[in-house]
């Protein structure tokens, strides 16, 4: 590539100046048309053969043949400069282009340069390099510092920082220490880690993002199929006008020649296609790669394109709103202890994978004597029916009860209440609290101030916790009382109402949701798998103000390509009209199409800038929350 | 099966929609798709059928933009 550019700039080089004598030096008529064609053929001989070569193959009508048939022409009527004039800009326009396109494929590539060629495997104390695709789960690495973490893993053994930048977006460096989770793809900046792998370096982390990553440019916005198919027709629509410009005026009213010759070639250089040809497809390269880069991957510039059009953001509330994680804060016992009342609990939800069944079983904190547990069966988003002990427990929320017949009182204070009974007798109830998110705050009036109209919150809570959590981040709309199964009709109905939705989950049961909406968006480090599937838009950080970041960012890529759209195409179509009348010259056409493809592409690149962004949400992040 | 190449110098996104279409229309091809800017070429065909499809891929690449370069990763 850059042989190719450096040879490319010689020969504008010699070929500007050659041209440059033949304009100015003092010669006779023949060697000045000499030093023309000398200066012509240098200047021309690749999009010649290029030219040459497309004929061979039988698909003439591309660029080439624009620009050889004008330049061509130009000297054959005598403008021999102009020719000349015409091949040198075309070509000083490609090569900006090919700068403008590598330095975008680079900037990318340094976000799916995630992975390290070589893994250091611990194997009977002795370390082995091998690759990565060798190790298996349960194998022992080992991480040096400033090294690229291979494969997802616990680690067993040493400390260390560890940048998570390249997968999360966040720029502070997270401590590692034996127990804690390591994500592929982060850097280990301190000491030596010691890690157990938990996943084959396909379904890594890294390997992951990455193959999201180059999937996402293959999913085409609307515009840019748009420009694709445009561009298909447009060239051959040109060539005949200009054919049409060419020969009927002289034909029919008996103007001269060379005065519509002329007019048609300036016409067939104006037309090129590669102002939008290029810019549109990079204006939403470069949204996607800046979203990366803030730890936002959007599957496709098409989601990019409907995240701009949104108006109403729901949010499923555990796991985005708040932090997913429970706490028990309260124990209200009937007729025995506390401590009673949690073990009952924690053994019913022995089986549980639930992360309220998880904070009962941590606040318990004892083992689980499992032989004490009978048949235990799930009521989905109601609670859990089992035997402890040979008795009848039941653990769940008000209408378990309620449809039990079992007599409960309402705690006063806001969480989520747990009631237990045991064979048909109500004792108490277990409440228990979620953390609501440092920036949930932020993030709400973040999306007012990017042009949201709505952002409901759905929740499984009863109605007064909800709304108590809602209002202390600044939602209005609240649908509380939810079953799993609810969420979608909730989605359909606002989708029914008109809306464009983008609906915000982490949860197996949010798929649906996420799919049957305009724009799913997953929270990725908590998140589920399914969930993670199902969404277009996947946040890394779990940060929910990165969901009016990502709208900032859809909406600011989304008004580059209509400003390019409407920018190319109206300066063509304004100078091929002049061109038609004979208002411009040949140099003025080049000037034109090789001008407006490069400011078209210098305004696409502003997709990739996200400084501005990152201050602002830096900014957010250290207003204290209420 | 998935089959996924680069194709070195693609350097013009007319083109790789082009191309795109022309190994669609290959025998045995099941959907192709390229990306210009990542430059990757994928073709889902039948393991059987892939022998025959890649040499027929080049040359309708080839035929549209001669200076690039199928290579297989």
């Amino acid at each position: 590539m850059s042989l190719f550019g450096a040879s490319t700039i010689a020969r504008i080089l010699i070929s500007g100046i050659l041209l440059g004598i033949g304009i100015f030096a003092d010669l006779d008529e023949t060697a000045r048309l000499a030093v023309f064609a000398v200066s012509f053929v240098i200047a021309g001989y690749p999009v010649f053969i290029r030219f040459l070569k497309a004929i061979y193959y039988r698909q003439p009508f591309d660029e080439n043949f624009l620009m050889t048939v004008a330049s061509l022409g130009a000297f054959a009527i005598g403008e021999a400069p102009e020719g000349v004039a015409i091949l040198l800009f075309y070509q000083v326009g490609e090569l900006f282009e090919e700068y403008a396109v590598d330095r975008s494929r680079r900037s990318i590539s340094s976000l799916t340069d995630l992975l390290p060629d070589s893994v250091n495997l611990l194997k009977d104390g002795e370390i082995v390099t091998t690759e990565p695709e060798e190790v298996r789960i349960g194998d022992l690495i080992l991480i040096r510092p400033g090294e690229r973490i291979p494969l997802d893993g616990v680690v067993v053994e040493g400390s260390s920082m560890v940048d998570t930048s390249s997968i999360t977006g966040e720029s502070v460096p997270r401590k590692a220490s034996a127990g804690d989770t390591v994500l592929s793809g982060c850097v280990s900046i301190g000491g030596i880690l010691t890690v157990r792998v938990t996943s084959l370096y396909t379904d890594s982390t890294a390997s992951r993002i990455i193959n999201m990553i180059e999937d996402a440019y293959g999913a085409k916005s609307r515009s840019e199929s748009f420009v694709t198919k445009f561009a298909r027709y447009y060239t051959p629509v040109v060539v005949l006008s200009a054919v049409l410009l060419a020969a009927v005026p002289p034909l029919i009213l008996g103007a001269s020649f060379e005065e519509w010759v002329y007019r048609a070639l300036t016409f067939l250089v104006i037309s090129c296609p590669c102002a939008l040809v290029i810019s549109i497809p990079l204006a939403f390269f470069g949204g996607i790669g800046g979203a990366s880069r803030m730890g936002i991957l959007v599957k496709g510039g098409n989601y990019l394109e409907a995240l701009a059009n949104v108006d109403t953001v729901v949010f499923d509330k555990t796991g985005t709103l708040t932090e997913g994680v429970f706490d028990v804060v309260r124990i209200i016992p009937q007729d025995l202890s506390e401590e009673e009342l949690l073990r009952v609990a924690a053994h019913a939800e022995f089986h549980s994978n639930h992360p309220i069944a998880v904070s009962i079983r941590k606040a318990y904190g004892k083992e689980i004597n499992a032989a004490s547990v009978g048949n235990a069966e799930e009521i989905a988003g109601n609670g859990i029916m089992a035997v402890v002990d040979g008795h009848d427990v039941l653990v769940g929320n008000e209408s378990l009860m309620s449809e039990r017949g079992i007599a409960f009182e309402r705690p006063e204070d806001f969480g989520t209440a747990i009631h237990v009974s045991v064979n048909g007798a109500y004792k108490g109830c277990i409440v228990i609290s979620d953390r609501i998110r440092c920036d949930s705050c932020s993030a709400v009036s973040m999306l007012k101030d990017v042009g949201i109209k709505d952002v409901a919150m759905l929740t499984g809570d009863l109605g007064t916790v909800g709304e108590h959590i809602a209002g202390s981040i600044g939602i209005d709309m609240v649908y509380a009382d939810l079953l799993p199964s609810d969420k979608m009709g909730i989605v359909e109905r606002l989708l029914s109402e008109g809306r464009s939705v983008a609906f915000v989950g982490d949860g197996i049961n949010d798929a649906p949701s996420l799919a049957r909406s305009n724009v799913g968006i997953a929270m990725g480090a908590m998140g589920s798998d399914a969930a993670i599937e199902a969404a277009d838009i996947v946040i890394m950080d779990d940060m929910p103000s990165k969901v009016p970041v990502a709208i900032k960012i859809a909406k600011k890529t989304r008004s580059i390509a209509i400003e390019n759209i409407v920018f190319a195409l109206g300066i063509k179509v304004l100078f091929l009209a002049l061109g038609a009348l004979g208002y411009i010259t040949l140099v003025e056409a080049v000037f034109a199409d090789v001008g407006v493809a490069i400011i078209a592409i210098l305004n696409s690149i502003r997709t990739l800038r996200t400084s501005s962004l990152e201050n602002r949400l830096k900014g957010q992040r250290t207003t204290p929350i209420p | 099966m998935r089959y996924v190449y680069r194709l070195d110098g693609l350097c013009c996104a007319l083109c790789a929609a082009k191309m795109e279409d022309a190994i669609g229309k290959i025998d045995g091809v099941i959907s192709a798709r390229i990306v210009f800017m990542t430059l990757r070429l994928t073709i889902e065909a039948d393991e059987s059928d892939i022998g025959s499809i890649e040499p027929m891929a080049e040359k309708a690449i080839k035929k549209i933009e001669s200076r690039v370069k199928m290579r297989k990763v």
